[in-house]
């Protein structure tokens, strides 16, 4: 055999820990985070019984959540009995098996750790909640003004839902004709090309809050009888198509400029005109791979509808405002938050997934 | 005065002239076969007939009708001047069937129907007529190869150029696309390749150009220039071929 780059064989000879130390650490941590658990409990019990509060589901909860962090003793005794069988394999030489059994441990252990850590953010989020006579949970979840002004709130996130949607709709149009026009080839439409960059620039770098404010207020005030008799709500629409116009139109055209160009020379070769070929083969393909950032913008414009309150829409924000400082209490305001988590968190998924189904296309091939 | 004529044609990208001067005679009905090695200019020479690339001098003529320069209606062009690449470049969002359509129905404004027909006589020739509603990627490189053929067809081009179409293909599916190749040229069909298929040139086309240094360095009849080549560089260049075990 000549010399070459093969390497000399050796064996293979780490020896594994046993992670005995580890698992009888992590059974520690089960104890304490069981006496912790069984302190704030009780923290938990006193400020009901200061408040003159007592009900027997209150209880059953409260003892059901203090026995909770037991469970974990399940997988630190997984991982101190498989500990064990790796240190007696050590013992007889076994080193493969003494692996096998030392990786479970280790395993079962980090498991333990990983649910004890999160326990702790919980024990934590209990006792500020209840700081200070409950003052974090009166301030921000009286439910009781939750449940009576759960109906206005409601009635006014639709205004939100209106706006966003026809502003959704008009941004998506609109920022397609603006990449298109960005995007325009040959000298006679430099100034097009010129327009339509100045444009996206100055709105991706104005706030919306300014154009909204801008939008709602200058406009009415021209005295342009189009303008003075557009309700409030149709001008934070415009307000919002012309800032998110912008946003869209950046990710047409990163998708639009994704296309490969012997996409283009392929339909040019056919005898398709610019336009032809832009309509039936560079834009259905480059929508395709912009849908997750798209639908992004999407969302943020939705939470950007909460800002249409600075003309005085009455808007479920603005409107949570009112009961607010009526009864000086933040309540309505996190019914707002939470109806806001509502309608986006199905939006965010559906953005992950869409992201996910692209990458299997890609690794397909 | 040939079918298509290729004249003193001149392309530079930016500093680097790529066709210097190239001149081509191709009569109606020829298949001519450009060989040579990679860079000389096979593929923009194709590209400049069917006017993707725009030339800088010289000129080009088609059924006696200057087809280069300024003024020129590419769109008009492209409807008799088929090609197809080496990447296929089939549209990934289309159905086989509407990739074939598209142009009829579009550029010539032919009726959906009347196109979905001539599409279906089409791969029913390329014996793809049980793919008509598969997307390119359910399909071979072979078959989508088949497919870009038949879809410049359907445009029944007076010139199809062909631009190493068989470059890209695994070696067991190369015939099928040749055979295709085959059948067009004894039915008439006016080509231009630019290929590596030695013993296809060989066996199919009327003319052979060896282009080197962006000009057509030797041309013949296929029996000149693979057995008796009269130029240096000719003669190594098949050297090279035959060692690679590819004629």
């Amino acid at each position: 055999m000549r010399p070459g780059f093969r390497k000399e064989t050796r064996r293979l000879s780490n020896i594994p820990r046993d992670g005995l130390g580890f698992a009888g650490g992590s059974l520690l941590l089960v104890a304490l985070l069981f006496g912790a658990t069984l302190w704030v409990m009780g923290r938990v019990k006193q400020t009901m019984a200061a408040n003159g509060f007592q009900a027997l589901w209150a209880d059953v909860l409260l003892v059901g959540v203090t026995l909770a962090p037991l469970a974990l003793l399940w997988p630190s005794a997984r991982s101190l009995g498989q500990a064990r069988l790796a240190r007696r394999a050590l013992g007889q030489g076994d080193l493969i098996a003494a692996r096998v059994a030392s990786a479970e441990a280790h395993t079962w252990a980090w498991f333990t750790l990983g649910y004890a850590g999160a326990w702790v953010i919980f024990l934590l989020l209990v006792l500020f909640f209840i700081a200070n006579n409950v003052a974090v949970g009166r301030t921000f979840f009286q439910l009781e003004l939750i449940a009576d002004s759960f109906g206005m709130i409601l009635r006014a996130f639709w205004v939100n839902v209106v706006i966003f949607f026809f502003a959704g709709l008009l941004s998506l149009a609109w920022g397609l004709v603006i990449a298109v026009a960005k995007l325009l080839p040959g000298r006679p439409a430099q100034p097009i090309r010129f327009l339509a960059t100045f444009y996206t620039d100055a709105f991706l770098s104005l706030p919306s809050i300014i154009v909204i404010y801008l939008v709602g207020f200058g406009l009415p005030l021209t005295g342009i009888g189009l303008f003075r008799n557009m309700p409030l709500e149709a001008l934070a629409v415009l307000a919002l198509t012309l800032t998110y116009g912008a946003y869209m139109a950046e990710v047409y055209r990163a998708g639009l400029e994704s296309i490969h160009p012997s996409q283009w020379a392929a339909a040019r070769s056919l005898g398709l005109s610019y336009g032809q070929t832009l309509r039936f083969v560079i834009i259905p393909q480059a929508v395709r791979r912009i849908v997750p950032p798209l639908l992004n913008n999407f969302i943020g414009m939705q939470k950007d509808t909460a800002l249409v309150n600075v003309v005085g829409v009455i808007d479920a924000f603005n409107q949570a405002r009112i009961i607010a400082s009526n009864d000086f209490n933040l309540s309505a305001v996190t019914t707002v938050a939470i109806l806001f988590i509502l309608i986006t968190i199905p939006q965010t998924r559906l953005v992950d997934q869409l992201v996910e189904r692209d990458r299997a296309r890609m690794r397909r091939g | 005065m040939g079918f298509l004529e290729v004249i003193n044609v001149v392309k530079r990208f930016g500093a680097n002239e790529v066709l210097r001067g190239i001149s081509l005679s191709v009569e109606e009905h020829q298949v001519v076969c450009l060989i040579g090695p990679s860079g000389c200019g096979k593929s923009t020479l194709l590209r400049c007939i069917n006017g993707l690339e725009e030339i800088q001098g010289g000129e080009i003529r088609l059924h006696g009708d200057r087809i280069s320069g300024p003024g020129v209606d590419l769109n008009a062009l492209r409807r008799e001047v088929g090609i197809v690449f080496q990447s296929f470049n089939l549209f990934p969002h289309m159905t086989v069937l509407q990739n074939i359509t598209l142009a009829p129905t579009r550029v010539l404004r032919m009726p959906e129907g009347e196109a979905q027909e001539k599409a279906m006589a089409l791969l029913r020739r390329i014996g793809l007529e049980h793919k008509a509603q598969a997307y390119p990627d359910q399909l071979s490189g072979g078959q989508q190869q088949r497919v870009a053929i038949a879809r410049a067809l359907a445009m029944e081009p007076m010139l199809l150029l062909l631009d190493e179409i068989t470059s890209a293909l695994d070696p067991e599916l190369v015939s099928e696309v040749l055979n295709l190749l085959r059948e067009l040229a004894e039915e008439g069909m006016t080509m231009v390749l630019a290929t590596h298929e030695m013993g296809f040139a060989r066996e199919v086309a009327h003319k052979v150009c060896f282009l080197y240094g962006g000009v057509v360095h030797e041309e013949g009849p296929p029996e000149e220039i693979f057995k008796d080549p009269r130029s240096e560089r000719t003669q190594q260049f098949l050297r090279s071929i035959i060692e690679a075990g590819r004629l």
